[in-house]
């Protein structure tokens, strides 16, 4: 669990990282990928493990739209860039979040039959739950990918450099909206590649996103800001200590364990674990 | 300047008393209950954004925990009422000092984070009360607390048969957030919160006490909040950890003084106004599909304004020599 809230975390603090823009629709982009692996399976009988690419690709392509028709305009406002940003990205989640519920009802909906759903595996005598393991194991290559392309490729380094200087960078002759924008993209297909590894053992309902968005930014802030590692390592913190928390309060209690080890944190260290900014 | 400064000072507390009286004569011609009841919310509200506005549109500090006040207040109130016959006048000041205790006492580690560091610590630390609330029996847990009805009584603030005492305490706690907000923004408080808010670190080195007016800004700011958590707790007659410390509170205090213009005298107050009546009508109106038409609708405006005007809906109005004034 504590990987797949790395993954979502991941996407945030992707586009956090890069132009200094906090996302909150981010839980709704996570409910979009659901829906999509949903459907796909609903109609088309695709596994959500094979439909996860395709609904990561898809949600690469949404969040680059909204950068492009949304998020570019708020970025140029010259007062109070701060306020209009969040408000901007948070009734985008309000549209999207009343949108699922006109064209999908707010009836919880499930995935029934996956080949991997209720399906456990015995490793050295410990039982997982096999979603989990893969959930697990997909979250670890994506973040693997993910270091590769932005620390090995000219694209990643090109998002890197823009996230220094964007000034800089356009003399180079680098275009900070296509960048800006592929981040978007980026960030959108992690947690899109997340959602539709969640849609099989999670229900599907239209304000399912905001029971993982406040964990996703507590995840973030807990790595610290701009780091994308700290997003990953603030994952899997995230995900032990709500396991651990479960052992020792009541379930409605989970979440005071991770938010009372984030206030924790970031009393002792005012940006996160790994923050730069 | 200082001429200036004083002549819109005057003319802005005429301009609320002007309002103040033109609110107070609308029962007079407002006798649908549901248009009285969309009047109330809209004065709650104003109320609430201005005393949310003390803290973070002044004093920079953005808060969207304020939920957490909010439900202590209705709590503090409640609990006093119904546990141990405490009238709610008294309720209502204690859960004000409760709440302003509460948020001094969050203060001493709060306020060395910044930015979304200190953002998310709002969000999750009336997250924290929320869950609690739930959990905690004596105070009815998830079930919450019904508040017992005994008739119409100014001395219990409970009415059946009329709207209009509610109204004129909503008046009036919106007023008074006002006229503390129109006080306080002349005062040495309100300079520093602006110097804190702009540069921290030059306030610090000009003398400013940067620590103490965060303080002070977060106990008036809770107070009041937590004055309207009573009074709504009255108002509905039920409450239970959701419908008083639930996330969207500490939003619709923070919407109208955005959408009006943040850490401004007149923001909240505009905000409100337009804000609240479009939720409610759009509620009304679509909301009864359950298909979040009310939903599409809202969040639309709130992408459009937020967009189209940065600076809130205040800025229409200032003249642009006025450079100190849309501060």
């Amino acid at each position: 669990m504590g990987l797949l809230y790395g993954l979502i975390a991941v996407g945030l603090a992707l586009i956090f990282g890069l132009m200094d823009v906090t996302n909150f629709a981010h839980g709704e982009f996570l409910m979009i990928a659901m829906y999509l692996s949903f459907f796909l399976f609903a109609f088309f009988a695709i596994d959500p493990l094979l439909s996860a690419p395709l609904v990561a690709a898809a949600l690469f392509i949404f969040g680059a739209v909204v950068y492009l028709l949304l998020v570019r305009f708020a970025m140029r406002a010259k007062a109070n860039a701060g306020m209009v940003q969040i408000f901007t990205t948070f009734g985008l989640a309000i549209v999207m979040r009343g949108l699922a519920q006109y064209f999908f009802t707010p009836d919880y909906r499930s995935i029934p039959q996956s080949w991997l759903g209720g399906k456990t595996i015995s490793v050295g005598g410990i039982f997982l739950p096999e979603p989990q393991l893969v959930g697990a194991l997909v979250s670890i290559a994506a973040f693997a990918g993910l270091y590769f392309f932005i620390h090995r490729t000219d694209f990643g380094r090109a998002i890197e450099a823009t996230r220094e200087d964007p000034g800089a960078v356009a003399l180079v002759g680098i275009d900070k909206n296509r960048v800006f924008a592929f981040g978007w993209g980026l960030g959108a297909a992690l947690v899109g590649l997340a959602g539709a590894i969640m849609a099989v053992f999670f229900y599907i309902y239209p304000d399912v996103g905001a029971s993982f968005a406040l964990i996703a930014y507590v995840t973030v802030a807990l790595g610290g800001f701009g780091s994308v590692f700290g997003a990953f390592a603030g994952g899997i913190i995230v995900g032990l200590v709500e396991a651990v928390t479960a052992l020792v309060l009541p379930p409605s209690l989970k979440s005071v364990g991770i938010y009372s080890v984030y206030l924790l944190v970031v009393f002792i260290r005012p940006r996160g674990l790994f923050g730069s900014m | 300047m200082d001429k200036d400064f004083a002549v819109r000072r005057r003319r802005d507390l005429i301009i609320a008393a002007a309002l103040a009286a033109i609110a107070a004569l609308t029962p007079l011609f407002v006798k649908d209950v549901v248009v009285q009841n969309i009047l109330i919310l809209t004065l709650m509200y104003a109320g609430l954004s201005q005393s949310w506005n003390i803290l973070s549109g002044y004093c920079g500090q953005i808060s969207l925990g304020h939920a957490l006040y909010f439900g202590l207040g209705a709590y503090t109130t409640e609990l006093l009422f119904t546990k141990f016959g405490v009238l709610p006048w008294f309720g209502m000041l204690a859960g004000g000092v409760v709440s302003a205790l509460i948020a001094m006492g969050l203060g001493y580690p709060f306020f060395r984070l910044r930015g979304h560091y200190f953002v998310i610590a709002t969000i999750v630390i009336a997250e924290i009360g929320l869950l609690l609330f739930h959990n905690w029996e004596w105070a009815g847990a998830a079930m919450g607390i019904t508040i017992p009805i005994r008739g119409d009584s100014w001395l219990k603030f409970q009415f059946l048969r009329t709207k209009l005492p509610y109204f004129y305490f909503a008046l009036a706690l919106c007023c008074l957030a006002w006229f503390v907000t129109w006080w306080l923004e002349n005062s040495k408080w309100g300079f520093w919160w602006r110097a804190v808010k702009d540069n921290p670190e030059a306030a610090e080195s000009l003398g400013v006490d940067v620590f103490n007016s965060k303080m002070g800004a977060a106990a008036v700011s809770a107070f009041l909040v937590a004055v309207g958590g009573s009074f709504y707790a009255q108002f509905v007659s039920y409450i239970d950890p959701e419908s008083v410390m639930g996330f969207q509170f500490s939003l619709l205090m923070a919407l109208p003084a955005v959408l009006g213009g943040i850490g401004t005298l007149w923001g909240p107050v505009l905000g409100a106004a337009i804000l609240i009546p479009l939720t409610e009508l759009t509620r009304f109106k679509f909301g009864g599909s359950g298909r979040g038409v009310d939903l599409i609708v809202y969040g639309t405006l709130i992408v459009l304004i937020s967009l189209a005007l940065p600076r809130g809906l205040l800025s229409l109005f200032s003249r642009p020599k006025k450079t100190g004034a849309a501060r």
